[in-house]
């Protein structure tokens, strides 16, 4: 297979042998190369910007804004702390739901579902992929949420046994009344799962055959084959893909603002596992906060909010490419 | 065969192989039962304002059932329209710059495109917000809100897609075709221009309609820019837009507005899947070809 090598090689060739219309193709090659540092800057600019309007809140705030769990415009006080931790939470719960049946489904489409059942599903699951947010937000106003609060919420409070439960008393209580926590997690669940999916199948089906073959030969089952073999092998990749999955959920802002009920837990610090509370996330704050912010540094801060939100999303996708393209690499060799 | 199934270890394994294709086959099931569920519901509530005058009609204060999202599909349209003005170029061509160079600049630029694409939609509005219409209410208060603005993030957005799409495309493109191109002495330019991109064309159309499908229905980084309208706006000023339509609804208290934002929701996902669609379509057909 010839590689861009042998091609650049080819066309620089051609370049320097020299035409009488050179300077046309100096000016190509000046445009292209002006475009890829122009976006270059661009992405380095998002971060600049960020840092340049939120100069005022970091001035005035300091490592508060960090470890402060209040937002009061009154006070002048501005902490992220219960911003975050509801953001972990939320994404959390989306992981833990979406990932079995995410990589469940990714199995049966590209190792155990006949042949004529894939393409129309893989379509399907793309198509569900691409839906906007804002949509499964108002499903989950209207459907998902008086679902939880009649069949899930109220029964749960209203239930003896789990209020001895250990564990399930600290998680399945709260307010209760519709918007929360839960509800912002199962939606996320549902909004990921059709991406992180897709990705999966990806890269099950980028494993050689000759592997699966090699383990049938010895005479295992399909599953001991997939557990044991093709897993094993596509690990950092699935694990990358699950990352890309968080790292969505972790910047959602539409359908969680729509169900989380945005308000800060009722507790000391902010925090709250009940799962029927309401929460609040970084990004469902700034798109609330935004509308009521007076200018200055109630501004700033939330514009430090989605610098943090900025800085979060790069370290977690850094690693998730890394783990993919590790996984390319090891399939590869 | 008899004997061997009656070994109570192949047996066991034979049992746990048939649990483990279940739980998959469930598992699929499950998920596609779910977003089956969220799309029916969709259709089922969408389509009660779902008709002409829903589309052709501003929204009417006197009588609300009455009113339609004119001024939103306009908005869309035009916003939509300005990130592909800025997309295009730029994608493209940085997109050209990832086929025919090579080198540590290159895997840079592939690196911050994926970064790019990772940063959570909101963000991009912000940073918008934070470099063009801040600065400007600072001096002009209340004011500073545009289509351009919106169009500008959006546009933002789809940089990477479009890039992506034109390196792959590009790659796709025979090397023999390059090589008989610049040994006719084609200058660099000419080849990529008359002979590489007509023939990853329709790919790269595929690419662009994709990524428009995905920014289409974004709602986060236009509440920082365009901040939505009740009116029929220019688009140097605050103008709606479709999911700007939805979310204001669907939060809203009255009834009637409920129900308008189920409409508006099934008018987002036919213009997203109807892109998607064509897409692929146009994908197979130049495969044909």
């Amino acid at each position: 297979m010839p590689t861009i090598d042998d091609r650049s090689q080819s066309v620089s060739g051609s370049l320097t042998s020299g035409t009488n219309r050179k300077w046309i193709d100096s000016v190509y090659i000046g445009a292209i190369t002006t475009m890829s540092l122009a976006l270059m800057t661009l992405v380095l600019a998002i971060g600049c910007a960020l840092l340049w309007q939120s100069m005022p809140a970091i001035k005035a705030l300091g490592p508060g804004f960090v470890t402060g769990h209040e937002w009061d415009d009154a006070t002048g006080k501005y902490g992220s702390a219960a911003f975050l931790s509801g953001t972990l939470y939320s994404s959390g719960i989306a992981i833990l739901v979406s990932v079995p049946i995410s990589i469940c489904s990714a199995i049966f489409l590209a190792e155990l579902a006949p042949k004529w059942i894939r393409l129309p599903i893989t379509f399907l699951i793309e198509l569900l992929a691409a839906i906007p947010s804002v949509v499964y937000g108002l499903w989950g106003i209207f459907v998902l949420i008086p679902l939880l609060r009649d069949k899930v919420m109220t029964p749960a409070l209203a239930s003896s046994t789990i209020g001895k439960t250990p564990i399930l008393k600290s998680l399945l209580t709260g307010a209760g009344y519709g918007p929360s926590m839960l509800a912002a997690g199962l939606l996320l669940a549902i909004m990921i799962t059709p991406f992180i999916t897709a990705i999966c199948r990806d890269i099950l089906l980028a494993i050689p055959t000759m592997q699966r073959d090699a383990a049938a030969g010895l005479g295992t089952t399909q599953a001991e084959t997939i557990l044991k073999v093709v897993l094993p092998s596509a690990a950092p990749g699935l694990i990358g893909a699950v990352m890309l999955g968080f790292g969505r959920a972790f910047g959602e802002t539409m359908a969680v603002t729509m169900v989380i009920g945005n308000m800060t837990p009722n507790t000391p610090d902010g925090r709250s596992v009940a799962l029927f509370d309401p929460g609040y996330t970084i990004a469902s704050a700034m798109a609330n906060k935004f509308t009521e912010a007076t200018p200055g540094i109630a501004t700033a801060a939330l514009i430090e909010l989605g610098l943090v939100l900025f800085v979060t999303s790069m370290l977690i996708n850094f690693f998730a490419r890394s783990l993919v393209r590790l996984a390319a690499r090891r399939i590869a060799a | 065969m008899t004997s061997l199934a009656s070994t109570p270890v192949l047996f066991q394994r034979r049992v746990l192989n048939a649990l483990f294709q279940a739980l998959c086959g469930i598992c699929a099931v499950i998920a596609i039962a779910v977003l089956g569920y969220v799309l029916w519901f969709l259709f089922r509530q969408g389509i009660t304002y779902f008709k002409p005058s829903f589309f052709t009609r501003l929204p009417d204060n006197v009588n609300p059932a009455l009113g339609g999202i004119k001024h939103s599909i306009l908005g869309s349209v035009s916003i939509l329209g300005i990130a592909l003005g800025i997309s295009i170029p730029i994608g493209i061509l940085s997109g050209i710059y990832q086929a025919e160079a090579n080198g540590k600049l290159c895997q840079i630029v592939r690196f911050l495109t994926d970064v790019l694409n990772g940063i959570p939609s909101i963000v991009i509005g912000l940073f918008i917000y934070a470099i063009w219409i801040l600065p400007y209410a600072q001096k002009h208060p209340g004011q500073g809100y545009s289509g351009i603005a919106g169009g500008a993030a959006l546009g933002i957005m789809m940089i990477p897609l479009v890039m992506r799409t034109t390196d792959e495309m590009l790659h796709l493109v025979p090397q023999s075709l390059w090589d008989a191109s610049l040994a006719l002495g084609t200058p660099r330019w000419r080849t990529m221009l008359f002979v590489v991109l007509p023939s990853a064309r329709n790919g790269i159309v595929t690419g662009i309609m994709l990524a428009l499908a995905r920014v289409a229905g974004e709602t986060a980084p236009l509440l920082f820019t365009v901040l939505g309208n009740e009116f029929l706006g220019p688009i140097t000023g605050p103008v709606d837009a479709l999911p700007l339509r939805l979310y204001k609804y669907a939060t809203s208290s009255d009834p009637v507005q409920n129900a308008m934002a189920w409409s508006t929701a099934l008018t987002l996902i036919l213009i997203v899947l109807i892109l998607s669609i064509l897409a692929r379509f146009l994908t197979r057909a130049g495969k044909r070809s």
